[in-house]
């Protein structure tokens, strides 16, 4: 059974439809993240389980319990903020004590508790200094630790390192990750950040316009995607339009080029249907002018991420995005005409217009 | 490297002392000239002030009523601003508005309209400075103690940590006196003080309700005494300003930045 239940959550602000009808459950220990772009109700939903709002419709059960209309500060839960949420007027120790001190935790019960906290969060020599003397990756532990002194039932993270700088907010989400396993505690994370959700998460939802575009774990989410929004928001993806020719054989036409992909097995002849190919998949080479399984088009950019380089290549009948090593990419400098190879297996095959997912050919 | 300091800043430096500290020290001199020769030197006025029993009188009358009126509105406006930052901010333009009103109704005018207003209530009440004078101090103070807690709730970011006492457990009652009162704590002590200031030297309404409050004393005074108003000036002028300092300290002391990493 599972142990968080979000029942069909519906919730408006004026004409704004923030959610609408979400339904999703946790099991005890899972770690969820709610993805999805500015606006899509991620945080709306993680409000309404702690309590902040009330939902119009729905319901929140958690262990077998409707906390729908259960105040905050009676629902166990403990909260990290996206803003720095420590009390100014407390110590690092005294804001970790708090919850603690509201709970008649007292003495050495409540000092042996924050003790540990501080070292499980790694501050044990910070325990003495007020939040505006710690940076801001020191106060989001903090907020962790204190959010995880309660004992909570659900840990619920809202965007907790959005406002800290790259190196120290994958430092963090590795921490978070790390002490998320330890104690077991059922998480729920909201992020906007793909690489984020997708790295630390036992299961990911994709939330856009206050509906679950799909649910999964973040290989299933990165490698077939169900909906074309959830294509293009996770990662980098091809998108070429296409119809089918012969479903038995895959065979499409895309640009009058004629490509066959397993995806497309069994889709009726003239559908017309959307390729998704990861820019990683995408074979590029000079030898040739063309053969099976290939577009042919001349690199526009490059675009350097490290170990990959990131090319843009301009083909007649659309712009592809290919991922090659580094040392590779200095073979194929902008202006070279290559020939890019079309994977038939490892795309996804999406119905234009019903966008509705097609087998994946892996 | 010292910085060299222009010219013209010493100029208006010393026009702004001459300007501020000359009606002081002429004061000064004034009140120790002797009630007897007129003469200098003597502190005979500020003796005969301070043996005065109606002038301790005045001053406790007038100290209670600060005391109780700071109370009374901190009582009344620290949970009101506190609910209107965070759950009604359209309503701050309009007591923002409300707050403007006892700066532009004269005091004469509040006085009469409060006698006519509050003319039925009880005598414990009406008859009573405790009760009528600090009713309306409380209005006169309303403007100052609203911008000092407004600017002092606008400071912090009250609705994250509304929200992050009560994740943790807390109730509105525990929220509002161990998490919001201690960081919104130096702005209430600027209301505080500048209600302190404006109780301490209110003249009218104290007058035309016939409450022997210190302004009235100070007022008594003048009219019949020589050298003693200039001592009781300096005397008000000292208490005032050890008012402030008494701020300050107690600001100083336990003063926590809000918000924000280091």
């Amino acid at each position: 059974m599972a142990y968080v239940e979000l029942q069909e959550l519906r919730r408006e602000f004026g004409d704004v439809v923030a959610l609408d009808g979400v339904s999703l459950s946790l099991e005890e220990g899972e770690f969820l993240s709610l993805l999805g772009p500015s606006g899509c109700g991620k945080t709306t939903a993680l409000r309404l389980v702690a309590g902040f709002d009330r939902p119009d419709a729905g319901r929140i059960v958690v262990d077998g319990k409707d906390m729908t209309r259960v105040p905050p500060n009676r629902r166990d839960m403990g909260m990290v903020f996206q803003a720095y949420s420590l009390f100014p007027n407390m110590t690092a120790e005294r804001n970790i004590g708090f919850g603690l001190k509201i709970r008649g935790v007292g003495g050495e019960k409540r000092s042996r508790k924050i003790a540990e906290l501080l070292e499980l969060v790694g501050l044990e020599r910070a325990a003495k200094r007020y939040p505006h003397q710690l940076s801001g990756g020191m106060q989001q532990r903090v907020a962790l630790a204190r959010a995880l002194a309660i004992e909570p039932r659900v840990l619920l993270l809202d965007e907790p390192l959005s406002a800290l700088d790259a190196k120290v907010r994958v430092q963090l989400r590795e921490e978070i990750r790390r002490i998320q396993t330890q104690l077991g505690i059922t998480t729920i994370y909201v992020t906007h950040d793909q690489e984020e959700a997708l790295s630390i998460s036992d299961r990911v939802s994709v939330l856009s316009q206050g509906q679950i575009e799909q649910i999964g774990t973040p290989s299933e989410i990165y490698g077939a995607p169900s909906t074309p929004f959830v294509a293009e928001f996770v990662g980098t993806m091809n998108r070429l339009e296409a119809t089918v020719l012969d479903g038995e054989r895959g065979e499409i036409d895309h640009g009058g080029v004629r490509l066959t992909v397993d995806a497309a097995r069994g889709r009726r002849h003239g559908e017309r249907v959307l390729v998704l190919v990861r820019p990683e998949l995408l074979e590029l080479s000079t030898n040739g002018s063309g053969g099976e399984n290939t577009l042919t088009g001349e690199v526009l950019t490059h675009t350097f991420l490290g170990p990959v380089t990131r090319l843009k290549v301009i083909s007649p009948a659309t712009e592809l995005i290919a991922d090659v090593s580094t040392a590779r990419a200095e073979a194929l400098p902008v202006g070279v005409r290559v020939v890019a190879r079309v994977p038939s297996t490892g795309t996804r095959l999406l119905t234009l217009g019903s966008e509705e997912p097609s087998q994946d050919g892996r | 490297m010292s910085r060299r300091i222009a010219p013209g800043a010493v100029l208006w430096l010393l026009v702004g002392v001459v300007y501020f500290v000359t009606p002081l020290v002429a004061t000064l001199i004034f009140s120790l000239r002797s009630d007897q020769t007129g003469k200098c030197c003597s502190l005979g006025s500020y003796g005969q002030v301070i043996d005065d029993p109606e002038f301790w009188q005045g001053l406790r009358l007038s100290f209670v009523l600060s005391l109780e009126t700071i109370v009374l509105s901190l009582v009344l406006l620290v949970p009101t601003v506190y609910w209107v930052h965070l759950k009604l901010p359209r309503l701050r333009p309009v007591i923002g508005f409300l707050a403007l009103i006892p700066f532009v109704v004269p005091p004469i005018v509040l006085v009469v309209g409060l006698l006519g207003f509050l003319k039925g209530t009880p005598d414990w009440f009406y008859a009573r400075p405790y009760g009528f004078l600090v009713a309306a101090y409380v209005i006169l103070a309303f403007p100052y103690v609203y911008f000092s807690l407004d600017s002092g709730f606008r400071a912090i970011d009250i609705h994250t940590l509304t929200e992050a006492s009560q994740s943790l457990g807390a109730t509105w009652r525990t929220t509002l006196f161990r998490v919001i009162l201690p960081n919104i704590r130096v702005a209430a002590l600027a209301g505080a003080f500048l209600t302190l200031a404006i109780v301490m030297g209110e003249f009218t309404i104290a007058s035309l309700g016939a409450f022997d409050t210190f302004p009235i004393y100070i007022q008594y005074i003048n009219e019949t005494k020589a050298y003693q108003p200039a001592a009781l000036t300096l005397l008000s002028f000292a208490i005032t300003w050890g008012a402030m300092l008494a701020l300050l300290l107690v600001g100083r002391g336990r003063s926590v930045p809000a918000g924000g990493a280091r």
